[in-house]
């Protein structure tokens, strides 16, 4: 029997996984969409449909609808595997654990992150959203919404084990957004007024880089101690 | 070797803390003189652990969770698992989601590893649960060659082995207050 070792190999299988059981209950795709679709519409409703007043608004509104439906998926992410086993296999692989998370947390970017940000253009029309300031907000979340990723597997990872994890969690990765959502919104008010925003850009980015070396580290030990 | 007693003496504690899944409160693990919590990853390389929980993913089929496994265990013997599945009485459920397939053939899917690995140690938890009697000696079959390959297997089961096993060792947990 041969053993062949391949980081890509792990990579692919892992993603591969997960993104075929996201696929086979469709809802797990479809409902954070629907939620952020309706968190936004629901404010028009609230502070009124006067134009002016929900374009200054949209970006924050985004922003924050993004920030709560990613936590809606976050509690998914190690919760089978916790539970059927899997968790343990894949910390008794001859891999190393963070490789594995990684490539988890970016099956999970993949499911609920990409789609918000392709979707992000559609819904700014509902909030009136000029197209300068789009184009800063489908960056920011491309850039932000991995690292919500990132952040939110760690307070997952420590939570996969308890019963009712999931306000435990939503409390601990919270707090831990408000950085992101401050360099974000920031870009995007800059960008409004039509000034360069390239350094809130760069920041977000170097979280980012941050993120993807270190998280996976943190997820690693946060899952040993959730299946001990 | 088999480890026994009654329900609640601390077996599958046991099996966790030598799969190193689980910290010891005192003492510590050893595998080839080293200690696991140090070089886990050597220890992996030769350790099969199936507990009570199996690591079978109920949504996919049973080819999807053993491929699976292969590959994050890095086997790159997909071949033999066809074969297998002929062997193990799996076939014509290939494509059927694990969930749908009895207990017994749940814990065929998992035990299909068993089969398809090169590690030294296998720990196994309760591996005959909800097997038929035709499935106990086709896994009791499978430990036999395991050992004479030089293996060894650690394991808890509340009913006796049936095939004799000449250095069977045997230890018995006694359930404390």
């Amino acid at each position: 029997m041969i053993r062949q070792h391949s980081y890509l190999q792990l990579f692919s299988a892992v993603c591969k996984k997960d993104l075929q059981l996201a696929f086979r209950q469709r809802a797990e795709i479809v409902n954070p969409l629907l939620f952020f679709l309706i968190v936004i519409t629901l404010f028009p409703l609230a502070i009124g449909p006067e134009p002016g007043l929900l374009a200054r608004m949209a970006p924050g509104i985004i922003w924050v609808a993004a920030l709560l439906s990613t936590m809606l998926g976050l509690d998914k992410i190690f919760r089978d595997d916790y539970h059927d086993g899997s968790l343990e296999q894949l910390i008794a692989s001859s891999y190393p654990l963070p490789l594995t998370v990684l490539a988890k947390v970016f099956a999970h970017w993949l499911i609920t992150g990409l789609p918000l940000v392709l979707m992000t253009p559609v819904f700014a029309l509902l909030l009136n959203l000029d197209s300068q300031s789009l184009v800063a907000t489908v960056l920011t979340l491309l850039l932000g919404t991995p690292l919500l990723s990132f952040i939110g597997a760690i307070g997952a990872g420590l939570t996969v084990g308890l019963q009712k994890g999931g306000i435990l969690m939503s409390l601990l990765v919270l707090p831990l957004y408000i950085p992101v959502l401050i360099f974000a919104t920031s870009a995007i008010d800059t960008s409004s007024m039509s000034l360069d925003y390239s350094g809130q850009l760069a920041i977000l980015g170097a979280m980012l880089v941050v993120a993807i070396m270190s998280a996976p580290i943190a997820i690693s030990s946060a899952l040993k101690v959730s299946v001990s | 070797m088999q480890l026994a007693g009654p329900n609640g003496a601390g077996k599958t504690s046991l099996l966790r803390i030598i799969a190193g899944f689980a910290a010891p409160d005192e003492g510590d693990v050893f595998w080839r003189e080293n200690s696991i919590t140090k070089n886990y990853d050597d220890f992996a390389r030769e350790l099969l652990f199936i507990g009570h929980k199996t690591g079978v993913n109920a949504q996919l089929t049973a080819v999807e969770n053993v491929r699976f496994w292969l590959q994050i265990q890095g086997y790159s013997n997909e071949q033999e698992l066809y074969p297998l599945l002929a062997k193990i009485g799996l076939v014509g459920l290939e494509d059927v989601p694990v969930r749908s397939l009895s207990a017994g053939q749940q814990r065929r899917v998992a035990l299909l590893r068993l089969w398809l690995n090169d590690a030294k140690l296998w720990i196994l938890d309760e591996p005959f649960t909800a097997l038929d009697k035709a499935g106990v000696a086709f896994l009791q079959d499978r430990f036999v060659s395991h050992l004479e390959n030089g293996g060894a297997i650690l394991l808890t089961t509340h009913q006796d082995l049936t095939t004799h096993f000449n250095d069977l060792q045997t230890v018995t947990l006694e359930y404390r207050h």
